[in-house]
């Protein structure tokens, strides 16, 4: 995984509620055996319609999407943070996450930004008002901030997490570290747990 | 838990307690995983990423594969039409051959949904660690066991170390209490849950079900009450297990025997949750006030009891809920204050993870028996697993249902998430026994209300949402 450090850029107002990743990337697109190229899939029933936001010409850049509260839930798809990316996607603010779909943000880079209830709305009228309004999201600090709108939000990041993204690290080496531990585990299991054979 | 005090605990965190293969301050826990289940479509990635880092799998002992959510339900016998599903169908098998994992693909004996074959082969058994990458992983929770879905990237750390890093997470107590009425079934019980929590209220928590409802329930509508938790947001929904869960293993392929199968009993026996010990939320529900639901709108927990009508989105207390309801109604192309009952349903699907267990089968079949679908209905039964199909066919459901004028299909999760060729078409409305009614879920533009089997074999002879008590009476 890159490094996150600090993501910079401009917003997209997704203005709904419980999104869940089947909007994101339908199941069509799963079939699919590789890791790119989902972006053409990202809310693919949606982008149809016209009026719908990703095909305002004012947002086309944008890396930070601004969704409304329960966004990511259903299925534990990776690929919904996969199109998300691979559409340009750094962050995604909202209030609250589908479990499932935060841990898959951070285990693939894509920065979950849970701020508390109202600065979604706010974030989404600034941006709305102006779209070219700067957003800063800082990792280390936990910090949004839009200075031009006047808006300043913590969100919160257990430290586990923020050093691994902040280094990149890969996740697997992490649990590796502990091989030691794993295999006293396996030494003491109770011969009777079931096993494939 | 050296150093911990011997509190009371509940029945989650016993299980994560005996897991803990690393701990430490700051850090998630590293929990040791018993069961990793795999299917098509998650994996191929996973597979991709230990090549690339030149990884192996740890346990393929502990790891089981079948294909499920690609399956055609008709022809199987011939090459897979779909050229993509079929490249996916064949990597799969292709990833267990080379890493040496046991796979049931298309056709084998042991082959269907992935949270229907792990139970029926005993697989899930109390106090496990179980995930796979499907959010119904929930479902083997209906075993005492700690089961939750997870993503690609964590497919492959459960591949290459068996482990998982995990935060612990809350409890939520879920107390259903009290007798059923007739005709309601487990479905009704966990969307009543899911309406009353909402999508987000389990978000963060495992859902521990209990209460006399939940205890009396069979071992196959506890896992259809697990199978949704992640609906109410829950990773993870629980039952102690019983009698009603040692009966149901006893003598299946991989339950244990003879002497282990009374050193496991033991243990399994001192799993449910102490006396005292708390939950972070509870939440409290009387059984004999839940009546059979039908979902309205594009989650699951806009739902209803059947005899309501589709509610007007003013009437919701907060804005958001307001816009996702008229939204809702607006892709449901329904009008509020229609009687649920007056809807017309175009298909009845009865399958998925969340009912296409023998019992659903034989809910729908005994409403079915001796009656016809209507006229123009088009209705499918899609059988969870090669077993459930066989057995179904022992005991003449097939028959009945056939007869009735249901497709008879070969197992897998078909219409529950169309990633075969079992769609709804723009504008078709499906009374359906799956677990989610998002917007496009079982093909582009199709409408989706989930119901019980009882209220879909119902529908499907009624032609509009029923309940088996409506219907005429058969002809003797």
């Amino acid at each position: 995984m890159k490094p996150v450090v600090v993501v910079t850029g401009r917003g997209v107002p997704l203005d709904r509620s419980d999104v869940d990743t089947d909007q994101i990337i339908p199941s069509d697109w799963l079939k699919r055996v590789e890791r790119t190229g989902f972006g053409a899939g990202l809310f693919s029933e949606w982008r149809d319609d016209r009026d719908f936001v990703l095909n305002d010409p004012r947002y086309v850049g944008a890396t930070v999407l601004v969704a409304g509260h329960n966004f990511g839930t259903g299925s534990s798809r990776e690929h919904a943070v996969w199109a998300l990316q691979d559409y340009g996607f750094e962050a995604v603010v909202s209030p609250r996450f589908g479990d499932i779909f935060r841990t898959n943000c951070t285990k693939a880079g894509l920065l979950p930004v849970q701020v508390l209830p109202g600065v979604e709305r706010r974030l989404m009228e600034a941006i709305e008002a102006d779209p070219s309004l700067e957003i800063t999201i800082d990792v280390a600090r936990g910090i949004l901030e839009a200075p031009a709108a006047g808006i300043t939000a913590e969100f919160p990041l257990d430290e586990f997490t923020r050093d691994r993204l902040l280094n990149g690290w890969d996740d697997i080496g992490l649990s590796l570290r502990h091989e030691a531990d794993i295999t006293a585990y396996e030494a003491r299991r109770p011969d009777w747990l079931p096993t494939a054979g | 838990m050296p150093g911990q005090p011997p509190g009371p605990r509940t029945l989650p965190d016993k299980v994560w307690d005996t897991h803990v293969v690393h701990s430490a301050r700051d850090e998630p826990d590293l929990l040791f995983i018993d069961l990793h289940l795999v299917h098509e479509v998650t994996s191929p990635q996973a597979f991709d990423g230990l090549r690339l880092a030149d990884r192996t799998v740890r346990r393929p002992d502990l790891t089981v594969a079948t294909a499920d959510h690609n399956v055609p339900t008709l022809d199987i016998d011939r090459p897979v039409a779909d050229p993509v599903s079929a490249k996916q169908l064949e990597v799969l098998s292709a990833n267990c051959a080379e890493f040496g994992i046991t796979c049931f693909p298309m056709g084998h004996a042991n082959q269907g949904i992935v949270h229907i074959i792990g139970p029926e082969l005993g697989l899930t058994q109390p106090g496990m660690t179980l995930v796979c990458g499907d959010s119904h992983t929930s479902t083997h929770g209906a075993f005492g066991a700690l089961a939750f879905g997870i993503g690609t990237s964590e497919v492959e750390h459960v591949l290459a170390t068996q482990t998982l890093p995990q935060q612990r997470p809350l409890t939520l107590g879920v107390e259903v209490d009290g007798e059923l009425p007739a005709g309601v079934t487990a479905k009704d019980i966990v969307l009543a849950v899911i309406g009353c929590i909402g999508t987000g209220g389990g978000m963060g928590h495992v859902i521990e079900y209990h209460g006399s409802a939940i205890r009396s329930l069979s071992m196959e509508g506890r896992m259809t009450v697990c199978n949704m938790s992640i609906e109410g947001g829950a990773r993870a929904g629980m039952v102690a297990p019983d009698e009603t869960t040692f009966e149901y293993l006893e003598g299946r392929p991989h339950a244990p025997q003879g002497m282990a199968w009374d050193e496991a009993l033991a243990y399994w026996r001192t799993l449910p949750s102490d006396d005292g010990a708390l939950y972070d939320k509870e939440v409290l529900l009387q059984a004999g006030a839940i009546a059979p639901h039908v979902s309205w709108g594009t989650n699951p927990a806009q739902v209803a009891p059947i005899d309501a009508a589709v509610p007007d989105p003013d009437t919701f207390d907060n804005s958001e809920d307001r816009e996702a309801a008229a939204r809702a109604l607006d892709y449901m192309g329904l009008t509020a204050g229609t009687p649920l009952r007056d809807i017309a349903v175009d298909t009845v699907f009865i399958g998925s993870c969340t009912n296409g267990r023998i019992e659903d089968l034989r809910e729908a079949a005994a409403v079915l028996d001796g009656r016809r679908v209507r006229s123009g209905m088009r209705a499918l039964v899609v059988p969870g697993s090669r077993r459930v199909r066989n057995q179904a066919e022992a005991e003449g459901l097939d028959k009945i249902f056939v007869s009735a004028g249901f497709e008879w299909r070969e197992p897998g999760c078909s219409m529950c998430l169309a990633m075969n060729p079992d769609k709804l078409a723009p504008g078709e409305r499906c009374a359906s026994t799956s677990n989610r009614n998002f917007e496009g879920r079982q093909g582009r533009g199709g409408r989706t209300h989930l119901v019980s089997p009882a209220v879909a074999a119902a529908t499907a002879v009624a032609g509009r949402f029923a309940t088996p008590d409506t219907l005429a009476e058969v002809a003797s």
